[in-house]
């Protein structure tokens, strides 16, 4: 008697917790008739994409066994890619770092995210399933930013992506040098004085961090706790990776030499004058976070960006990934941006690599995203067409083995065309906060 | 002297028309000639700067000496129909930025031909995308923030890049208004403000046109020319209740004017379309912000099936990117109802027709101008390149 009041119970916290359609994860999704393109192997035509308890669980041609329970969806004449993933966004609301420092190792940007932004609803849109969403580049270290699967999601920790299995470590270290983070007050006044505070920080962590060794396991021995010292022991042990905002060739050199001093994982990010240093780069093995524009130009230190970065780098042989930046670029028009790249000489593949494999591969993120592949998570987006067309619209993004946007649904498409009161957020203009781009 | 100045001349004139006298055939697979149905394998002469003659290739003789270029995709050059590039630059910095002058909110005498800077960076960057004409000049962010001039993405000079020197008057309503111009405060201030300087341009204007002596006032010579319909209202506005006052504003002082921006014009279409008044649609891109925040990505599709005269702009950018390009922004609206052909008519012939230079550029015909983009592919997809620009018959890309 006490069983099904239990099963029913527990049937209806699945229904508060996930909503109806977690209960349809157990049926089995199956796509067939489109072109998949895994980005892990050569794309199939006539393809069929099982999906089950939110996990790849078949990907193959058209003779792929299809689960007798399955909904099977016909998308015939369709593309499906991995859902794609941005290195660099500042969707969510969220803040960062005050003015009272330059660097706030100890500031969480997680803590300031609203998780109903409709920036959200149109990074969906835009077919992006995983997102670091960062804090501005007005100062040295303006925070910790935070790795998101965009499921529909009541809370921020909804949508975490954790990097342990302890659950503490969820994003990287956002840093930026060159002319952003200058300014007065507590500020640098120079490139060589950000260098040099930059230096000073990590050495204190060294130390902290030799503390804590020191005392090995002995609590009374421990230094007291300090939350910007934890972060950047994280950041020293290879735990949290560093996402370096910078434009000039110089800094960009000046980025990679303090991540060899100290150590740590680092992605440059923007990378506006790449292509002057791009052998430089692959010879660090340091991956690079890049950007496509419709103009050059806006400050000084971008004078010589170019969309040719990306083709570059392909050529150096450096790990190239693109991101939106939102507001800079728009998170419903991701696809745009690798396409920019392939204009200026990229190859498709890795344009197509550029917006998921290598992303997920700079966010520690690789092994459940990225790519279509027997296993990992069923983040996927269904195109019309090609992926590079202009023409070409995200028609559905799932997250996990849900549909999180159709652009057959009215009140989905407004997120991707826009239209009367659709959006209440504020879109993050880097303009007003002191040139964070 | 005199001797000296003439001799000095020569060399200048040679630099001005030497290349344009080399005479030049188009080779296109595909030639949009905005002027009837495409050509498919066609062939555009250009003679001393004009178009010669356009048609199949198989009806169409090419002269031997003249210079043949080839390309899958042909268009007349693209028509940026409000822009502010030249005036504002790539650097971003203090002297590269006279889009807007902060003063005060109304100086309708600041003219575009002070300001523009031809060999700007970002005048170059437009037109290696195939962009050769430009309606550009003082920005949006005051009430009205000076003149506007049409000009080619050519020349070295404003003197050789112009083709109309003054036309039109950038107005904004609403609340995109710099913040460094202290009054107005409001948009009803605002609208007073404007009214108060018709009414004294409507009493300039008579004085003007009477023989009574009348000492001349800059400002007022420009809003009397607006009134006299010499120029035209370029009024920048997005809120549906903004738009109104726009029409209401124009219905008092009866002057010509073109909508600009109208990002919620999908709410009073009707209105709209019953002015008469033509449009330039907002970027498709537009963030949405501001007053902008309800902006659609459909609404130049749905002007354009409305059957309002409709152009693209690339706007006014603060930052990055610090211009847009007609050309991606149209491709975009194509992909959101508007589609291919007609966002191709929109970047050439119907800007040409909205601002009145369609004696000379917007579509390829006989005795226009010889100005003509070149492409690998269909001119809207993304990862199609430019691959040759003329403008007045010379090899500019």
């Amino acid at each position: 008697m006490l069983q099904p009041i239990r099963s029913l119970a527990l049937a209806l916290v699945c229904v508060f917790l996930f909503g109806v359609n977690g209960l349809s994860q157990s049926t089995p999704q199956a796509f067939k008739g489109a072109q998949i393109i895994p980005i892990s192997g050569e794309p199939i035509n006539n393809g069929v994409l099982i999906v089950e308890n939110g996990k790849i669980t078949a990907i193959g041609d058209e003779n792929t066994r299809i689960p007798r329970n399955a909904d099977v969806h016909d998308v015939s004449g369709k593309v499906i890619m991995p859902g794609l993933v941005d290195t660099h966004s500042h969707i969510g609301e969220g803040d960062g770092g005050d003015r009272s420092s330059a660097m706030h190792p100890d500031v969480r940007i997680m803590d300031a995210i609203d998780p109903r932004s409709d920036t959200f609803y149109k990074a969906r849109a835009g077919g992006i399933t995983s997102v670091n969403v960062m804090p501005g580049s007005g100062h040295l270290m303006s925070g910790q930013t935070v790795y998101l699967k965009l499921r529909e999601a009541n809370t921020t920790e909804d949508m975490l992506l954790y990097l342990d299995d302890d659950k503490t470590i969820y994003g990287g270290l956002k840093m930026a040098n060159g002319t952003n983070p200058i300014g007065g007050g507590g500020f640098p006044g120079t490139r060589a004085k950000s260098a040099a505070m930059v230096r000073d920080l990590f050495v204190k962590a060294q130390e902290y961090q030799a503390k804590i060794e020191a005392a090995d396991g002995d609590e009374s021995k421990m230094p007291s706790r300090d939350i910007g010292m934890e972060t950047l022991v994280e950041v020293l042990e290879g735990k949290r990776t560093v996402h370096n905002h910078t434009h000039r060739h110089d800094d960009i050199l000046t980025a990679i030499r303090l991540s060899e001093e100290f150590g740590y994982k680092l992605v440059l990010q923007h990378v506006s004058e790449a292509w002057k240093v791009a052998d430089e780069i692959a010879e660090a093995g340091v991956p690079a976070s890049i950007i496509t524009l419709d103009s050059p130009g806006g400050k000084l230190e971008v004078m010589d960006f170019s969309n040719k970065n990306g083709a570059v780098l392909e050529e150096a042989g450096v790990l190239t990934g693109l991101h939106t930046d939102d507001g800079i670029t728009d998170s419903r028009l991701f696809l745009r941006s690798a396409a920019l790249a392939v204009r200026e000489g990229m190859s498709r593949e890795a344009a197509l690599e550029s917006v998921t494999l290598a992303n997920a591969i700079m966010m520690d993120i690789d092994d459940r995203t990225g790519t279509l592949e027997k296993g990992k998570d069923a983040d996927l987006i269904i195109l019309s067409g090609d992926p590079f067309s202009v023409y070409t619209h995200v028609e559905q993004t799932w997250i996990e083995g849900q549909k999180v946007f159709d652009r057959a649904n009215e009140d989905h498409k407004k997120y991707a065309t826009g239209g009367y009161e659709v959006y209440r957020g504020q879109v993050h203009t880097h303009h007003e906060h002191g040139m964070e781009n | 002297m005199k001797l000296f100045k003439q001799l000095l001349l020569i060399p200048a004139l040679l630099l001005l028309f030497g290349n344009a006298e080399a005479q030049i055939a188009v080779k296109g697979e595909t030639i949009y000639t905005m002027a009837g149905d495409p050509i498919t394998d066609g062939v555009v002469l250009i003679k001393d700067g004009k178009i010669e003659r356009v048609g199949a290739a198989s009806s169409v003789n090419i002269p031997s000496n003249y210079e043949v270029h080839e390309a899958k995709v042909v268009t007349p050059g693209l028509i940026d129909a409000h822009s502010v590039v030249g005036l504002a630059g790539y650097l971003n910095q203090d002297h590269d930025q006279d889009q807007l002058e902060t003063s005060s909110a109304i100086q309708p005498e600041l003219r575009a031909i002070d300001a523009y800077n031809a060999r700007e960076k970002l005048v170059h960057y437009l037109r290696d995308n195939g962009i050769t004409t430009v309606h550009t000049g003082h920005g949006p962010g005051a009430l009205i923030s000076g003149q506007t001039m049409i000009v080619k993405t050519a020349g070295e000079t404003v003197d050789e890049s112009v083709v109309v020197p003054a036309k039109m008057l950038a107005f904004t309503l609403g609340s995109n208004l710099s913040r460094a111009i202290s009054k107005p405060g409001t948009r009803s201030k605002g609208i007073a403000m404007l009214r108060q300087e018709l009414i004294k341009a409507q009493d300039y204007l008579e004085k003007r046109n009477s023989e009574e002596d009348y000492s001349k006032d800059l400002g007022m010579e420009a809003l009397a020319d607006l009134l006299e319909g010499k120029l035209t209202a370029l009024v920048t506005v997005h809120k549906a209740n903004d738009i109104m006052t726009a029409l209401r504003l124009q219905e008092e002082f009866g002057f010509p004017m073109v909508l600009d921006g109208v990002a919620e014009s999908y709410l009073v279409m009707d209105e709209i379309k019953e002015s008469g008044f033509p449009v330039i649609v907002h970027p498709t891109m537009i963030r949405t912000g501001g007053d902008a925040k309800n902006a659609s990505m459909e609404t130049a599709g749905k002007l354009y099936e409305a059957g309002i005269p409709v152009a693209f702009q690339s706007g006014f950018e603060g930052y990055v990117p610090k211009t847009r390009v007609v050309l991606f922004e149209a491709g975009v609206a194509a992909a959101n109802g508007l589609g291919k052909e007609n966002a191709l008519k929109m970047l050439t012939i119907d800007a040409a027709r909205l601002l009145n230079i369609h004696d000379r550029v917007g579509s390829l015909e006989a005795g226009k101008d010889a100005d003509i983009a070149m492409f690998d592919g269909d001119p809207l997809e993304y990862v199609t390149n430019i691959t040759g620009v003329i403008i007045n018959g010379e090899k500019v890309k």
